[in-house]
C-alpha cells in the first residue's frame, strides 16, 4: 500500500523560494499570480497493514519539522 | 576540557573545530555518527558545520535522528555542554535541544563572508570572554541560516537573555537578527557563524579564540 505525504511551510513562515518562483513567473509574462508556496511530496511504499497513524508518527518524528512545516497524509 | 567532535557523512568543519578545541587546551576525540555512545568523561560535544547526510530532507534532520545524537541529547539532558556550529546549529534545532528552525536565506543565496556579530550576553561559559555589546568579526558560510521561531519563542529567548549573538547587518533574514542562541541552562549553544574559522592568526582573524578559551577555562575547573 502507498501513502503520499504533502509537506508545506506553515502560513506565516516566509517562503523565499516560492517568492522567487512568483517573481520569475511574473517576469515571463504570467500575470495574476498572487502567491506561490513551494512544498514537498513524499511517497511511501508501505507493507500491508500500515495505518495512517503510522504515517502520522513518521511525519511528526522525521518527515516534517512541525516548528515550520505542516503536513497532510493521503493513504492510497 | 575533554571534547568530542561528531563526524557525520558530509561534515566538513569537524577537523577545524577539533583544532580550535585543541588550541584552547582540550583533549579531543572524534566520534563517528554510527557510534551509539560518547566516550566516557566528555565535557563538551561539538557538532560541526558541513552538509550532514547531504542536507537531504531538511538540513540536520537525518543527523538529528542518528545513533550518536541520542547520546548527545542524553548528555545535554544530564547538564553536559553541547556546541553546534552552522550545520551543527541546524542539527540542534532538529533534535529539539534548541528552539526554532533555520530556513533558507531570505536572499536565496549561499553566503560566505566575514560578518560583524554583536555579543548579546557575556552570561555563559561560551561568551564570558567577551563583554556584552562587543562586536566581533566571524565568518559565515551557509545557505540555510535564516533563524525562525514564533514570536512567543523569540520574546522568551530575549527575556531570558538566551540570545548569544546577533548580526550587526542581518545577512540572511534571521528573526531579531539572531545568529546564535543558548539553551535554558546556558550549556547548549547553537550559532550559524564559525568561531573555529577565526581562531588562529592564519585565518585572518582571531575573534573566535575568546570563545574556546572561555570554554576551556570553565571546563578545566569542572
Amino acid at each position: 500500500m502507498k501513502a503520499r505525504v504533502h509537506v508545506m511551510l506553515k502560513n506565516g513562515v516566509l517562503d523565499p523560494q516560492g517568492e522567487a518562483v512568483r517573481h520569475a513567473l511574473g517576469a515571463m509574462g504570467f500575470d495574476g499570480v498572487n502567491g506561490v508556496r513551494q512544498g514537498k511530496v513524499i511517497e511511501l511504499d508501505l507493507a500491508d497493514g500500515a495505518t495512517e497513524a503510522d504515517v502520522t508518527a513518521m511525519c511528526e518524528k522525521l518527515l516534517a519539522n512541525t516548528v515550520i512545516e505542516s503536513y497532510s497524509v493521503e493513504m492510497a | 576540557m575533554r571534547a568530542a567532535v561528531v563526524v557525520f557523512p558530509g561534515s566538513n568543519c569537524d577537523r577545524d573545530l577539533a583544532v580550535a578545541f585543541k588550541a584552547a587546551g582540550a583533549d579531543v576525540q572524534m566520534v563517528w555518527h554510527k557510534d551509539s555512545d560518547l566516550p566516557d568523561g566528555i565535557d563538551i560535544v561539538g557538532i560541526p558545520g558541513g552538509f550532514s547526510y547531504g542536507d537531504y530532507l531538511r538540513c540536520g534532520a537525518i543527523a538529528a535522528n542518528s545513533p550518536i545524537c541520542r547520546s548527545v541529547a542524553a548528555h545535554a539532558k544530564r547538564g553536559g555542554y553541547v556546541m553546534g556550529i552552522c550545520n551543527g546549529f541546524q542539527v540542534l534545532t532538529e533534535t529539539g535541544l534548541l528552539p526554532g528552525a533555520l530556513l533558507r536565506n531570505a536572499g536565496l543565496k549561499y553566503i560566505c563572508k566575514t560578518v560583524g556579530l554583536k555579543v548579546e550576553t557575556s552570561q555563559s561559559d561560551y561568551t564570558n570572554g567577551y563583554n556584552a555589546g562587543d562586536v566581533i568579526d566571524i565568518p559565515i558560510a551557509h545557505h540555510d541560516g535564516n533563524y525562525f521561531a514564533d514570536a512567543e519563542t523569540i520574546a522568551r529567548l530575549q527575556g531570558e537573555d538566551r540570545v548569544a549573538f546577533t548580526y550587526t547587518d542581518n545577512p540572511n533574514g534571521a528573526q531579531a537578527d539572531i545568529a546564535g542562541i543558548l539553551s535554558e541552562n546556558r550549556r547548549v549553544l547553537g550559532m550559524m557563524p564559525h568561531p573555529e574559522r577565526a581562531a588562529d592568526a592564519g585565518h585572518g582573524g582571531t575573534d573566535g579564540q575568546a570563545l574556546f578559551r572561555a570554554l576551556a577555562g570553565a571546563l578545566a575547573s569542572a
